[in-house]
């Protein structure tokens, strides 16, 4: 453990104030040492590093690392990831975001950033509320789930996120949990490491809202039913379809080779060029 | 050396005058009566090996130009009213972080959808105050094909040197209409490019408040590792609720811009010196207003002319300097709207002067003609 931690000192930014604005017990942390680990084992130079992120609880992880750091307006961070890639296509981005960030407000940069095939990782952190703004139902909070805007039960259907970044293009889909963390640092180095648009999900627990409003207990109450309810993709394809049924899939769904966008642009700017 | 002489569009002018101004990245959604921007930039800017993106929508290239500015290449998006308006939340962000873009209005017919083809100068107040809080906006606007081209390096200039969004406000008649232009020749237009900072890493605040408000600016990849974001933040770029720190950084967005009107502001003025009436127009209108004034001279009315060709911000000093002027008497403001800048025009004349407004908005533009009758009724 102590070489874990003297990894994640060396990444966290000096001069920011802290403690960080996350409740105790909140998953984004363990997806943020994630990310640090697999950057740590690719060894980037920090320097070639740009972390993007939208609006919400966990946007406002960049600000805590030392790289190059945009927190941006309220759904657009793919945007914005687009701008700086295409305009420096050495840099590795990273935009970290939120269920309610990527799919309802920004769900039209999402899934056209699935299918430009940017090399962009995207990493989206899904707590299944609005955290930040106090436990309003998100485009993945479940059907009948509890919350501040949903009283008497959500009436609307959730969004699959593997499904629906594979249906729109992505090259690399896959989703860990926060109970899994070995499993999530591998996913991110792999999504890293992919070149094209790699979407990784960090399943996360909102036990302030999500949690308190369906009363599932505190946040090792909820990581002990992520450890239950999580079922690797692999298991399951040996399983008959009732038994997966309600269960959370974890693993890569799709990683796939598809020329890169950047690539496609640059050799235009050859071939123009006469090069 | 033979001229190079080409008719050419308004908006062909700010394709041409954004390559000569160095710009390196174009990110757009197609909306009329703006398109022709979009589409010389996506053949000429891989030429030279800048990019071209084309945005799922307005909103996304916005962002998508901010991201490019900040990775260090000068960046552009170009538009019209409906766009404009998804834009405003990316042009607060861009004046709140201190990102330098520009971002060019065609304006055309509203509300709404409104005249798709048909001109307007109706985004004339969206310019100075679209976007929520309060901001310092700066918009310059072009009356002919030529100036269109001139001002559309000046945006990018004034863009780098006081790393904020800059405007261009044009609208579907200027960017539609053909003039004989002469391009300029190479080092005749004034370059100029965003300061870099010197110092080392560890001393370097991406936000720092100078003496004279301007912060020299890195790139991601330079070895800064800054952060940015559109929350009020300290001199490091970091979040903060102190109000100390929160009067600073909201002084220095509007000292960076209000010292500096002198530098920023451009205003044109004709026959002011004797002008018993003044004739107050921007852009296209500017053209009518002209000749208005000088069919006015030939029957020897005293008439002269006020031109903003930077609309934001006001130079209040300035105008009130030329509205001041001993024998005036009335000032008509003449634009394509219901009346806009024409409540700027009455705060800025001494109180014995009458400010009368003229106003078209069915489409079709103001004529010579009519302007030279309100010119008649006045006096």
């Amino acid at each position: 453990m102590a070489q874990r931690s003297d990894i994640t000192h060396k990444y966290l930014r000096a001069k920011k104030k802290f403690p960080n604005v996350w409740c105790a017990g909140c998953g984004i942390g363990i997806v943020m040492g994630s990310l640090i680990r697999a950057i740590d084992k690719l060894e980037l130079d920090r320097d070639n590093v740009t972390l993007v992120s939208g609006i919400g609880c966990s946007s406002r992880l960049p600000v805590y690392l030392d790289f190059n750091t945009l927190h941006t307006t309220h759904g657009r961070a793919l945007a914005f990831a687009t701008g700086v890639k295409l305009a420096n296509p050495k840099m590795h981005v990273i935009v970290i975001t939120g269920d309610g960030d990527a799919l309802a407000i920004g769900g039209n940069h999402f899934i056209h950033s699935c299918r430009r095939n940017m090399d962009i990782t995207c990493i989206l952190i899904n707590n299944q509320i609005y955290g930040m703004t106090g436990g309003q139902f998100s485009p993945t909070t479940p059907t009948d789930s509890h919350a501040a805007t949903a009283p008497y039960g959500n009436k609307e259907y959730p969004f699959d996120i593997p499904k629906l970044a594979m249906g729109a293009g992505a090259s690399y889909v896959a989703r860990g949990t926060v109970y899994h963390v070995t499993q999530l640092d591998q996913l991110i180095y792999d999504g890293i490491q992919k070149r094209g648009f790699s979407l990784v999900e960090a399943f996360s627990n909102c036990h302030t809202y999500f949690g308190r409003l369906n009363r599932l207990g505190d946040s090792v109450k909820m990581l002990e039913e992520m450890k239950k309810n999580a079922l690797p993709l692999k298991a399951a394809a040996k399983m008959p379809p009732d038994k997966v049924q309600g269960k959370l899939l974890t693993g890569v769904f799709c990683d796939v080779e598809r020329e890169e966008y950047c690539d496609r642009y640059d050799a235009l700017i050859q071939s123009l060029q006469g090069k | 050396m033979a001229e190079n002489i080409r008719l050419m569009q308004g908006n062909e002018a700010v394709a041409e005058g954004a390559m000569i101004g160095g710009l390196r990245f174009f990110g757009g959604y197609p909306i009329t009566p703006s398109t022709e921007i979009a589409e010389i930039l996506a053949r000429r800017l891989p030429k030279v090996g800048g990019k071209f993106i084309q945005m799922e929508d307005e909103i996304a290239s916005v962002g998508a130009i901010i991201g490019a500015s900040l990775a260090g290449s000068k960046s552009m998006t170009a538009t019209s009213g409906p766009g404009f308006s998804l834009m405003v939340e990316g042009i607060g962000y861009a004046y709140m972080a201190e990102v330098p873009t520009v971002i060019v209005n065609v304006q055309r017919g509203g509300p709404s959808t409104g005249l798709p083809t048909k001109v307007a100068q109706a985004d004339t107040m969206q310019a100075r105050w679209g976007t929520h809080g309060d901001y310092i906006a700066i918009a310059l606007a072009p009356q002919s094909v030529r100036e269109t081209l001139d001002l559309t390096v000046r945006a990018m200039n004034l863009a780098e040197v006081y790393r904020t969004p800059v405007t261009l406000l044009t609208d579907e008649v200027l960017g539609h209409m053909r003039e004989k232009v002469t391009i300029p020749e190479e080092g005749e237009l004034e370059i100029i490019n965003r300061q870099k900072p010197d110092v080392p890493a560890s001393w370097y605040k991406h936000f720092e408040i100078t003496p004279n408000f301007k912060s020299p600016m890195a790139s991601f990849g330079d070895g800064y590792r800054f952060h940015v974001t559109g929350l009020t933040h300290d001199e490091e770029g970091f979040p903060t609720n102190k109000s100390v720190e929160i009067l600073a950084k909201l002084t220095k967005l509007r000292n960076k811009i209000m010292r500096y009107l002198d530098d920023i502001c451009q205003i044109e003025t004709d026959g002011m010196e004797d002008a018993h009436v003044a004739v107050y127009a921007y852009g296209i209108v500017a053209r009518a207003a002209r000749q208005a004034v000088q069919m006015a001279r030939a029957r020897r009315m005293k008439v002269g002319q006020v031109r903003p060709i930077t609309i934001w911000p006001s130079h209040d000093k300035k105008y009130k300097e030329i509205f001041s002027s001993k024998n005036l008497e009335a000032v008509i403001v003449a634009e394509l709207n219901q009346g806009q800048l024409v409540y700027e025009v009455q705060r800025l004349v001494p109180k014995h002067v009458e400010v009368i407004s003229l106003n078209r908005f069915d489409s079709e533009l103001i004529t010579p003609a009519q302007i030279l009758n309100k010119i008649k009724e006045v006096r």
